[in-house]
């Protein structure tokens, strides 16, 4: 299955589609292994996300016009897929399009809170703190 | 074949439910256990009939209340065998057992130079409190070392270890890898090395016969919530001796005898530390546990333990890539295992999709992981109420996360 993303909005429609929780967890894992690879050298302490119970790390990169790249993986698959489903959201936005954004009200499109425990969805939050963090410093220091 | 009846299950309210749209297994006993009816019951008798407070009133209620609460220490005597029931101190669990040890009996008796010995499978709670002490004493800390991924203590070198050694503390078994120590054999040994001993018996308590004189243990601490009690509620046995030389634990009503506004003198053991109004509904509840585990005997439950371990060792090793902890012989009832390439969370993640309650991570001994090179180990841990059947349906519901994550 091809599982390239261009938007929320078609994967909102793909979890849809995908009514068991064994094809939801298949394509979650498939968005997680089709991850684009972070450099072993940026998985470090300063790039570390704290509150998952698996390790994960992330890392803004300004790019032109001040659209941010995001680069993020884990140790976990699941977790990996929901970054995927992070950065299909986040990824490729300015600074103020991203801390604009209500994350959690996109992340409730896809139906997915009921398969996610409290400590996985703490999890989520935190990764989801961490962007908002990195682009609020991204944004500080674009107006200073 | 175990000589514990299915229908036992019946007792159980919780494990009659279904997760996700199956049916639960809860593998999660080395964490808690599920509680029998009976227990409930005497928690919801003792709030209706029996609540009041203790040890002061002169009413009935009163008297019913202190009757429930020191007939529960009566009973955790009779079921470790301790030779007195003011041998009996209630705490919340296991943990607050050895940290009241530490904060009287060490603080007490541990100076500068002192040596604490541990092993190095101890839970936090039996690693922490010591640390802490260290810090605050100058006594250092050692361990007795653990053989791979087997878990078993190296015992080679004991004698050399016990030197200036004033307390040894460890664990009776394992709740990470499951290895039973060889708890009677050591303390001897600490014994004749004069030093003390605790024995934290977590998860031995109520999955095994527990004799406190057989052990020749000074003290042991054991939580109620791990054998069908209710949680907030655990006793540590400490010797009357040493009991007469602590200081108090923590200050307030019931654990005096004469107060003035400058000083005060302090009741006697056990109730020296017990201050302030103890969990009363939980003595009651644990009183309850002890009594059923007793009719079904606790020779039986190990064996039942035992044998779901070992099966669920056999049926995991028909796994590729898979790595299982844990000793060959004398296993307490769970195994923990990893597999390669396949992180625990997912493991644990999938498996909840399909019922299955099994607990992952380092399960409190960080430094034990850090020794076998895992960051998480993912740990089924049973009861008398789990069947081999169950373990066949988790060896399915792994074939099915396997084949998810590869």
């Amino acid at each position: 299955m091809s599982v390239a993303l261009n938007s929320i909005d078609e994967l909102a429609d793909n979890f849809e589609l995908l009514g068991d929780w064994e094809s939801r967890f298949g394509y979650l894992i498939d968005l997680g292994k089709e991850l684009p690879p972070m450099d072993v050298a940026d998985q470090s302490e300063a790039n570390r996300v704290h509150g998952c119970q698996a390790q994960v790390w992330m890392k803004l990169l300004p790019e032109a016009a001040g659209r941010i790249t995001i680069v993020a993986d884990s140790d976990a698959f699941i977790v990996k897929g929901l970054i995927a489903v992070l950065l299909t959201i986040y990824s490729g936005k300015t600074a103020k399009e991203i801390l604009d954004i209500d994350g959690q009200a996109q992340l409730d499109r896809l139906q997915l809170a009921a398969h996610l425990s409290p400590t996985r969805k703490n999890g989520l939050f935190a990764m989801v703190q961490r962007v908002r963090e990195l682009a609020q410093a991204i944004e500080v220091e674009a107006t200073e | 074949m175990s000589a514990i009846p299915k229908s036992i299950r019946d007792d159980f309210p919780g494990l009659a439910q279904e997760i996700n749209g199956h049916p639960l297994i809860y593998f999660d006993n080395a964490a808690t256990t599920q509680k029998p009816r009976a227990v409930l019951d005497a928690i919801q008798n003792f709030y209706e009939h029996d609540n009041a407070n203790v040890h002061r009133g002169i009413h009935e209620l009163s008297n019913r209340a202190t009757a429930a609460y020191e007939g529960a220490r009566d009973r955790v005597a009779q079921f470790i065998n301790a030779p007195a029931r003011e041998d009996i101190i209630f705490t919340r669990g296991t943990t607050e057992a050895i940290n009241l040890v530490a904060a009287t009996w060490g603080a007490a008796n541990l100076g500068r130079g002192d040596v604490i010995l541990l092993t190095e499978l101890e839970h936090h709670s039996n690693l922490v409190p010591w640390q802490l002490l260290a810090q605050r004493t100058g006594a250092k800390l050692r361990f007795i070392p653990v053989t791979g991924d087997e878990g078993t203590l190296d015992l080679r070198d004991l004698d050399n270890l016990f030197a200036e050694v004033k307390l040894l503390s460890l664990t009776h078994i394992s709740n990470a890898l499951g290895s039973i120590n060889p708890v009677a054999k050591i303390c001897a040994q600490a014994k004749a090395a004069g030093a003390v001993t605790l024995v934290d018996a977590a998860q031995s308590a109520g999955h095994m016969p527990l004799d406190v004189r057989a052990l020749g243990c000074d003290f042991l601490a054991l939580s109620g919530h791990k054998l069908c009690g209710p949680t907030g509620i655990g006793a540590l046995f400490a010797r009357r001796e040493l009991q007469e030389t602590m200081p108090p634990y923590q200050g307030g009503g019931e654990m005096i005898s004469k107060v003035e506004f400058h000083q005060s003198e302090f009741n006697v053991p056990p109730h020296k530390f017990e201050a302030g109004t103890p969990n009363i509904a939980g003595a009651a509840g644990l009183r309850a546990a002890l009594d059923y585990l007793d009719a079904i005997g606790l020779e039986a439950i190990h064996a039942h333990d035992t044998d779901l371990a070992h099966y669920a060792k056999e049926r995991l090793s028909e796994f590729e890539g898979i790595r299982i902890f844990g000793p060959m012989e004398e296993r307490g009832g769970l195994v923990s295992f990893v597999f390669e390439n396949v992180h625990a969370l997912d493991l644990a993640t999938l498996a909840d999709q399909q019922g299955v309650a099994i607990r992952i991570g380092h399960h409190c001994t960080q430094p034990l992981h850090d020794k076998l090179g895992v960051p998480a180990t993912a740990r089924a841990s049973f009861y008398f109420y789990n069947t081999r059947s169950e373990v066949d349906r988790f060896i399915e519901v792994l074939q099915k996360v396997i084949k998810l994550l590869k």
